[in-house]
């Protein structure tokens, strides 16, 4: 059968072209082609892992800021409990001291007080002593001023008496 | 997947499209083919010299009614090459003997074959046993054509990847794109692995090559609808390249297994024969299955169209019409498919070829 008989000549041709066509397409479609897809991929497959990197990355963050906040609320908790705690202590202890110190000046004051009126009694005492004194002898000198009137005075006085 | 995502899947699409097309173009060919045998008509018809005739190769390019294509007629014989142009040789009517009268001997043309042949006619047998023809022939000039086209695409594709780096692909090159990238995946990596890269050219020229060829042969207009990817010569020379392939590339386990399998001794006799017409039987088949698949489907075709000469009447064309659309359609489907396979069950042998055993 002529079909299935092949030809020199189409086989010689196919031959030169197939293989002249495989090496020009290799050279200047596929290997270009293939470049730029197999490069295109790389890039997607690179960019696709960074995002996925960065993401983790973020998330990383993320619990690590939770968890730093976590701590400083902790730590503010702490600090405000310990200065209420001292605040607390530096008031009774300043309440204390006042009660301590207003009962020693109380006591102070007291004493003082006390001096001081004994001075004075003594003083006032005194005072009433001249002063009884110097009227007495006011009124003495007063009375005795003239002959009469001491003589009243003596009667008086002699009235008064009572034997 | 309902109703409405199946009808707009794009593949679906695409498919409908190209059965559009291919009844378009389907419709002109009838109507050729009517023309043309309406001289023929008056002898009585015989469909298997037209059918044959179509699918064998021819030393001119026929394009329309009378009109062809001549072709240079390239002829080595043992004084010296002859070359001239096919118009010299070619019948132009029925029964007429052209004898053309060249530098060493006289040729003529007989059912496509150039013969040697002396003044009186007769065949100088001795001189056309030596007659190598290498003429520019149908097939040899629209193979180159095919070529040219599969040039000017991946030119302009390649172009585009250079010129759009790093940017999604766009207009024909996001249509090559898939394509390449199917060969690739789903034909170069599975079957053989990470070695592929080596392979990809061979395997893209293949299937781009019988791709184009399986396609431009079911056009019927001039350009196309020869049989280049039936020819028995181009399958044969494929396939011979993926034989030399395979075992240029085969590594110790490959040469291991044929000549030294882990089987008793006395089983070499049986095995070794076996697997050493393997590493021909696989090419064959190849060579075979293309060839057969291909010309089979132009002979479906051109037989229902043939229908209408044999009846001998306008009115079973509707139904060589039907056929002819189904069959076209069909051999769309096989065009692809036997693009995908032959490059396919070539990656297949130089995968087992490649691989790397690890007992």
């Amino acid at each position: 059968m002529e079909l299935v008989k092949p030809e020199i000549g189409l086989v010689f041709w196919t031959t030169i072209s197939f293989l002249i066509l495989l090496f020009i397409l290799g050279k200047f479609a596929w290997k270009p082609i293939l470049g730029a897809i197999t490069d295109r991929e790389r890039f997607i497959e690179d960019a696709l892992l960074k995002a996925e990197a960065a993401k983790e990355e973020m998330s990383r963050l993320t619990t690590e800021n939770d968890a730093l906040l976590k701590q400083a609320r902790a730590e503010r908790d702490v600090i405000l409990h310990e200065a209420k705690k001292v605040k607390d202590q530096i008031i009774s202890d300043a309440k204390e001291a006042a009660h301590t110190e207003g009962a020693r000046m109380i006591e102070m004051a007291r004493v003082e007080i006390n001096n001081q009126k004994a001075i004075a009694m003594a003083d006032v005492k005194n005072q009433v002593a001249s002063l009884s004194l110097e009227i007495a002898e006011k009124v003495l000198k007063l009375q005795l001023a003239d002959q009469e009137k001491q003589d009243e005075l003596v009667s008086q006085l002699l009235k008064e008496v009572k034997l | 997947m309902n109703n409405k995502s199946i009808l707009n899947s794009k593949k679906i699409k695409n498919f409908l499209k190209y059965a559009v097309l291919l009844m378009v173009c389907a419709f002109p060919a009838l109507s050729f083919a009517q023309e043309k045998d309406t001289t023929a008509e008056v002898k009585k018809f015989s469909p298997k010299e037209v059918i044959l005739e179509h699918i064998a190769d021819s030393h001119s390019w026929h394009m329309i009614g009378k009109f062809s294509l001549p072709l240079p007629v390239i002829l080595y014989t043992d004084k010296g090459l002859e070359v001239f142009s096919s118009a010299k040789i070619e019948r132009h009517e029925e029964g007429e003997t052209v004898i053309y009268k060249g530098k060493y001997y006289n040729y003529k043309l007989d059912h496509n074959k150039i013969l040697a042949v002396d003044d009186a006619g007769q065949v100088n047998e001795q001189a056309t046993h030596k007659l190598w023809d290498f003429s520019i022939t149908r097939n040899v000039a629209s193979m180159w054509m095919a070529m040219i086209i599969l040039l000017l695409v991946f030119f302009s594709v390649s172009s585009s990847y250079k010129n759009r780096v790093g940017k999604a692909p766009k207009g024909f090159q996001s249509l090559i794109e898939p394509v390449i990238l199917f060969v690739r995946d789903d034909v170069a990596i599975p079957n053989i692995g990470a070695k592929h890269v080596k392979y990809m050219p061979l395997l893209l020229t293949m299937f781009f090559f019988i791709l184009i060829n399986n396609l431009l042969g079911l056009v019927p207009l001039f350009p196309g609808g020869y049989n280049l990817t039936g020819n028995i010569a181009v399958t044969l020379v494929l396939s011979v390249i993926t034989l030399i392939v395979v075992n240029a590339s085969g590594n110790k386990y490959y040469w291991k297994h044929i000549f030294a399998p882990d089987i008793p001794l006395w089983l070499y006799i049986i095995m070794v024969p076996v697997e050493m017409i393997g590493i021909i039987s696989r090419p064959f088949a190849l060579m075979i299955r293309l060839f057969a698949n291909i010309t089979a489907g132009h002979i479906i075709v051109l037989s229902l169209i043939s229908l209408i000469f044999i009846f001998n009447t306008l009115w079973i064309s509707p139904v060589s019409v039907v056929f002819v659309v189904f069959m076209d359609v069909i051999e769309l489907l096989v065009a692809f498919l036997q693009a995908f396979i032959f490059t396919m069950l070539s990656a297949l042998f130089i995968g087992m070829a490649v691989e790397e055993h690890h007992h």
